[in-house]
């Protein structure tokens, strides 16, 4: 499995992100393990937006052209996959879910209050680059809901009122699985 | 064998045949906006559902095959309203103006509207997002118009091995396009325009010339003379109710000069010139290759499908040198009107307008390339359609079913039977070999009725070996030389045989390559809707067409001997090469 979003250090040395070319180079390296494996090419995706943190067009590109298949074909692989983004993500990625029980439970609020906080839309990044937002459709925990996916932690009952506590607790790394906890 | 019961009748299928396949064969109509013959069904479109008894649901003919004792109904109350419904989503986001759609008369979901009895609109939803996409010469794409059946996305990834279009996105936002919604040009489209041949609706049609022809035929002083692709003659009557098959040469002559165009021409004349400089070409290819010991000029491929060319431009650089330098009749019809016949009747290229009847879109790209202008300007100036000439003529009022058979106008209409056949697969292979074959060995080409019969046909890779015996002797070196050629139509064909070249080396001396299945009767721009039955009839006509020729062999017609006399001296001269002559380059999108 790819490794998880919090863990991707673009360069062994510094903090500089990687380069568009950059990405391109090591797309390559990614291609060689997965093209001749049945299904590999969402794998190679995956392993790519977990190194990059997302998938630029030439990314798309380079893959599509490693795998012989046409760049249409994997950019709407890209597309249609809401896991997958085009545009660089924050350190942390928040998927309010708006599934039917979630929904009715009050998760556009949810989404509300986190628009309000972050100064963002759907699909934006906060200028810091510590937080993407983005919406989900079901993660498979409807009878906690509202719920909201912060990375790879499922937050459960998730109330507006206190979005601004779930986000510094986040962002201080204080342990991820207090809201859970606490339900 | 299966037996089944569709609609009360008992029918015997095949195992593996599809619901709809069996019902098609016992004349029973299922609609469908998704089904393309010859490929795996798509499962799209939910409009060809059908009652199964003891099935929970309706189940799409399409894609469910026969089972043993089968009972199904296509038009139970339950089918045919479900149908309705599916049909009522449809049209609930699409984009409605059917009076302005280039598809008002041929739109399928318009049709089936009808069929159905669809006489109000009971949902109310958002539309489809209009985004129009005019980027490319050859095509326009409309979103707002879509359906997204795939058709377009099963044709370009499947047969043409293009894959410019994939659905993109999600449920109600995909849009059916190139990749990250981009414009086509974006992407390594070849505009063949097959896209177009199968779209149901009009979400991709090609880029609209009607309206400049108009124009410029209403230009006074300028002269606007009309070239007609072979495969126009073969299909343009279905656009006014003819059977597919039919031979429409003398009113489609008669309609041009009723549209008022000063020269009714023929790319045929060109046709005829092609093959003596390609002719030549291949010959001085194996002369080098055979006495010289010259490396890398064999196979030789043809170049006279626009589409082709753009293909092996972006996707096989590396067979580019093997590429015949002539330009396509259409440009070399082009080139010689604007210079030879210009300064025949005292004209200047300004002063005349070319203007071509193509069964392609992608000649629309080729124009306009900025290669194409050996006369100084643009040698090509507007491409149409067959669908657009026919456009013309309705909008002319000239009632073409009624019009006499008329003759093309010389000398830049006389062409001989070896022109007429470049409108299908095979046949600027066997035009050549006819004259190549007896050039150098003074005899006629060994096949009955001339027909290299191995290569005639629709199957997508053909090849075929000629024994050359009993040579004059100034081609010495090709005695005892067995001629290889190989011919493909439809890229995806060409994909497999060039991978297979690229690995394993070619025992090929020449190949002709055709973009579209069938050739240039299959075109882009041709009438719909082009089905391997269709394909068969025009094919049927241009060999007719001819057989019917007093002159079959390019080299016999005395308008192109006559050429070369005046103008251009011999096959291959510095003359022909600056006008009839190209290069071709690598390219990205």
């Amino acid at each position: 499995m790819p490794k998880s979003l919090d863990s991707f250090a673009p360069c062994a040395c510094c903090d500089r992100p990687l380069t568009e070319e950059e990405m391109v180079t090591r797309c390559h390296e990614i291609v060689q393990e997965y093209k001749d494996k049945p299904g590999g090419l969402i794998p190679a995706l995956q392993m790519a937006q977990s190194l990059f943190g997302y998938l630029p067009k030439p990314v798309v590109k380079a893959i599509a052209d490693g795998f012989g298949k046409s760049y249409s074909e994997v950019s709407g692989v890209v597309s249609f996959y809401s896991f997958f983004s085009t545009r660089p993500r924050g350190k942390f990625l928040i998927r309010v879910c708006l599934g039917t029980a979630c929904y009715v439970r009050g998760g556009k609020d949810v989404l509300e209050a986190l628009k309000k906080k972050l100064g963002v839309e759907v699909g934006e990044t906060t200028p810091d680059r510590n937080f993407t937002l983005d919406v989900g459709r079901c993660f498979g925990a409807c009878g906690m809901a509202p719920v909201v996916m912060i990375n790879d932690t499922v937050h459960q009952r998730v109330k507006p009122g206190r979005i601004g506590e779930l986000l510094t607790r986040v962002l201080t790394g204080e342990n991820p699985t207090a809201e859970r906890e606490r339900a | 064998m299966i037996n089944l019961t569709i609609n009360g009748k008992p029918l015997t299928v095949p195992e593996g045949t599809t619901i709809l396949e069996a019902a098609r064969s016992a004349g029973i109509a299922i609609p469908t906006l998704c089904y393309l013959e010859g490929r795996p069904p798509l499962g799209a479109c939910r409009v060809c559902l059908v009652e199964v008894e003891g099935a929970r649901t309706l189940m799409a003919s399409c894609s469910t095959p026969v089972a043993e004792n089968m009972i199904v109904r296509t038009h139970s109350a339950r089918a045919r309203a479900a149908r309705r419904r599916v049909v009522e989503l449809l049209l609930s986001e699409h984009d409605g103006n059917c009076p302005t759609c280039d598809r008002n008369r041929t739109c399928e979901l318009r049709a089936l509207a009808d069929s159905l009895g669809i006489e109000r609109l009971p949902f109310e939803g958002s539309k489809a997002r209009r985004r129009v996409d005019s980027s490319t010469p050859a095509l326009v794409r409309d979103n707002a118009k879509c359906i997204k059946c795939r058709r377009c996305v099963a044709v370009c990834s499947e047969v043409q091995s293009v894959g410019a279009l994939f659905p993109q996105n999600r449920g109600f936002d995909t849009l059916i396009g190139p990749a990250f919604t981009q414009d086509l040009e974006g992407v390594a489209c070849v505009q063949c325009g097959q896209c177009a041949a199968v779209c149901p609706v009009g979400a991709i049609v090609e880029k609209s010339h009607v309206e400049a022809v108009w124009k410029a035929l209403e230009t006074p002083g300028q002269v606007v003379v009309i070239q007609t692709a072979p495969a126009i003659r073969a299909s343009l009557g279905e656009e006014f109710g003819l059977p597919p098959g039919s031979r429409v040469t003398g009113k489609m002559t008669a309609a041009l000069r009723r549209l008022g165009f000063h020269g009714v021409f023929d790319t045929n004349f060109t046709a005829d010139l092609t093959i003596l400089e390609e002719g030549t070409e291949l010959l001085g290819r194996l002369r080098r290759t055979l006495v010289d010991g010259a490396k890398g000029l064999l196979p030789m491929f043809t170049s006279c499908s626009p589409g082709w060319i753009n293909f092996a431009e972006y996707y096989y650089p590396q067979f580019l040198p093997n590429i015949s330098t002539c330009k396509s009749p259409q440009q070399m019809f082009g080139a010689i009107a604007k210079t030879y016949w210009a300064s025949k009747i005292g004209k200047s290229p300004q002063q005349i307008t070319v203007v071509s009847v193509m069964p392609c879109t992608a000649k629309k790209f080729e124009a306009q390339r900025p290669e194409m202008t050996a006369s100084g300007v643009p040698d090509v100036d507007f491409v149409l359609t067959t669908r657009e000439l026919a456009r013309m003529i309705r909008e002319s009022g000239v009632d073409f079913l009624s019009l006499p058979e008329e003759e093309m106008d010389v000398p830049l209409g006389i062409s001989s039977g070896a022109a007429d056949i470049f409108a299908n697969t095979g046949g600027v292979m066997e035009a050549a070999l006819r004259t190549v074959y007896e050039i150098v060995t003074g005899r006629e080409l060994p096949f009955e009725k001339l027909h290299v019969t191995p290569i005639v046909g629709l199957a997508g890779i053909k090849e075929a070996s000629l024994s050359i015996r009993n040579v004059k002797p100034e081609w010495s070196f090709l005695e005892g030389v067995e001629l290889k050629i190989a011919v493909s139509h439809g890229l995806g064909n060409t994909r497999r045989l060039l991978e297979h070249l690229k690995n394993n080396g070619s025992p090929y001396h020449f190949i002709e390559i055709m973009t579209c299945p069938g050739g240039c009767i299959g075109g882009g721009g041709q009438p719909r809707f082009t089905n391997d039955e269709v394909r068969t009839r025009r094919i049927a006509a241009i060999y007719a067409e001819d057989e019917g020729k007093p002159i079959r062999k390019s080299h016999e017609n005395p308008a192109v001997q006559q050429i070369y006399r005046e103008y251009l001296g011999k096959p291959n001269s510095e003359t022909a090469h600056r006008l009839l002559h190209t290069h071709y380059h690598p390219k990205q999108p």
